[in-house]
């Protein structure tokens, strides 16, 4: 740097000086008109219904007569009373469903990151499509899929498969349909595309010279893996598991769809409660009491995962 | 038995992908059946009959415009006001930015029937009758956060260097806005419109709760899984698979093009 440039760029300050300048106030209101019209639909339509479903909750009263604010926080302990099985049953079906994801996700994740070639985009095509096909309809294939003869039940039944998944409890005799199986079955299907685009992301963006190095050092694939790839990849794993555990956990369709009575999600619960029972005050109490729980295991779960900047 | 080894993870990630596809497959062989009961789970014979009349069901027509209609306006409003958001949060420092942030993230983090319950708690004690625009403001709610989050991203990794070269060229700000801004941010922009449709036209737990009487098309096929499914649903299913193979294939091959006649 020579004596010439310095005096230069100490001479520079006055000249950067109207640039600095405060900006005007028209233009430090123009991030609040951005915001403006989103944040108030958000306020309105998103968070002032959690006030009125929390004075929903808190009300006492029939149908008929109507309801009333009677700070009746009873409700709450009686919902969950009477329904913590199916709080249970919700998340040990999503628990599951996300761990399946995981497990399957992350091969197929992995195969389009970096082995893929000139099929990837095929492939994530393939991934993509079916959110534009009705989930329904797909889940009601998964009707005539796992029905009592298909092929893949009868598959099933002679690799003796059921025996064992009978033994603890997930299906019922040579049946999958209307069994724990099937609903989680059809939640992992659902939710899978939601795990495998951010390990996706997060895949691809690792350096390939990482793996090379990692081969150099004499590292063998299971230890490359292990040592660079799992780690690098976590902040999609995190974002996975979450946008597969979170849904997973408040659905019931695939309850409703592919389950029986004795599989019923506490979404099924808060619905009927809403939609046939009207009783609005314990359905708010539940979805409060779901809601409490499912945020405080993100917290906890996103605490541990040390990825508190992904959101 | 090496080769296997050697293949492992790739033989994986086709069971999964096959494991995903199947349910379509399904959709696809069960449009051509001609099922004997109400219900279309078993397969009984070739029939090209659901195919020659994809309406000849009662309602199910009326249900899918309702559908495209709603997921078309609710993309735009949320496209419109989700892009407003993401360029207010990448662009300035202001005070509420962590708060914003935030409230933008909690839609995408809570339980989906937890807001369409406390939605329908809303509607219910306004007053506000269940029907076209209650389901039209749900949907605007909630594609919301995902058109921020998709512009954010990509508006994230622009150069920002871009802009001030094109303001060094005299360019007024509507111009550099307009000629330089928007088209870089508009991968994003259509990756969040994409979205906000699939996710409108697709959603059926907040509709279940805030439709009132009306009946959109994920509304009819559920009706349809207690009533009776017609051979047209899968028609229609079908369709739209192929449909948006082709949307999603004709775009990569217009920023393939684009590519090349940027490099040459």
């Amino acid at each position: 740097m020579t004596a010439s440039t310095l005096t230069k760029e100490e001479a520079a300050p006055p000249a950067a000086e109207p640039v600095l300048r405060k900006p005007s106030r028209r233009k430090r209101l123009v991030p609040y008109w951005l915001l403006l019209p989103g944040i108030v639909w958000l306020l309105v339509f998103f968070v002032l219904p959690m006030v009125y479903q929390a004075s929903t909750s808190v009300q006492t009263g029939s149908l008929e007569q109507g309801f009333q604010v009677t700070w009746h926080f009873q409700t709450y302990w009686d919902a969950f009373q009477e329904y913590w099985p199916q709080f249970v049953r919700s998340l040990l079906y999503a628990g599951t469903a996300t761990i399946l994801c995981l497990l399957f996700g992350y091969p197929l994740a992995y195969l389009i990151a970096f082995k893929a070639g000139r099929w990837r985009n095929l492939i994530l095509v393939l991934v993509i499509a079916p959110f534009f096909t009705s989930f329904l309809i797909r889940t009601l294939a998964w009707k005539t899929i796992l029905a009592d003869d298909s092929l893949v039940v009868t598959a099933l039944n002679t690799l003796h498969v059921l025996d064992v998944t009978s033994w603890i409890g997930w299906t019922e005799g040579d049946r999958v349909l209307a069994t724990p199986m099937a609903v989680v079955c059809g939640l992992t299907y659902n939710f899978l595309p939601f795990m495998i685009l951010p390990l996706y992301t997060s895949l691809e963006r690792i350096d390939g010279r990482l793996h090379e190095a990692a081969q150099d050092l004499y590292a063998s694939p299971a230890t490359t893996f292990r040592k660079v790839t799992f780690p690098l990849s976590m902040p999609g794993v995190v974002s996975g598991t979450l946008l597969t555990f979170i849904p997973a956990s408040g659905d019931y369709v695939n309850a409703e769809l592919l389950g029986s009575t004795d599989t019923r999600m506490i979404g099924n619960v808060i619905q009927s409660q809403y939609l046939r029972i009207l009783d609005y005050p314990t359905a708010a109490a539940l979805s409060f009491i779901l809601m409490a729980i499912v945020l405080v295991m993100v917290t906890v779960y996103i605490r541990r995962a040390g990825t508190e900047d992904l959101v | 038995m090496r080769w296997i080894r050697r293949n492992l993870v790739v033989i994986a990630g086709l069971l999964t992908l096959a494991y995903l596809i199947l349910p379509n497959v399904v959709v696809t062989v069960f449009s051509f059946n001609n099922p004997t009961g109400r219900f279309n789970y078993a397969w009984q014979e070739f029939s090209l009959e659901a195919w020659q009349d994809p309406c000849g069901v009662a309602d199910m027509c009326g249900s899918l415009s309702l559908s495209l209609q709603i997921a078309f306006w609710a993309t735009v409003g949320a496209t419109v006001l989700g892009t407003m958001i993401a360029f207010a949060l990448v662009r300035y420092r202001f005070r509420a930015r962590g708060a914003v942030n935030s409230l933008i993230f909690l839609p995408m983090a809570m339980p989906e029937i937890v807001m369409a319950a406390s939605l329908l708690a809303l509607f219910l004690n306004m007053g506000i009758e269940l029907g076209f625009w209650t389901i039209l403001i749900a949907h605007i709610m909630f594609c919301l956060s995902f058109v921020v989050a998709a512009v954010k991203a990509r508006v994230l990794s622009m150069d920002p260097r871009l802009e001030e070269a094109a303001r060094d060229l005299y360019a007024g700000p509507v111009q550099t806005f307009v000629r330089v801004t928007l088209p870089i941010a508009a991968p994003g922009i259509a990756s969040g419109a994409l979205l906000s449709f699939a996710l409108s036209f697709d959603d059926f737990i907040i509709t279940n709760f805030n439709s009132g009487n009306t009946v959109t098309f994920p509304m009819f096929v559920w009706g349809s899984a207690q009533r009776g499914t017609p051979v047209q649903i899968n028609v229609i299913g079908t369709a739209m698979f192929i449909i948006a193979v082709l949307v999603v294939v004709a775009g990569q091959i217009v920023t393939n093009r684009r590519k090349k006649t940027a490099t040459t």
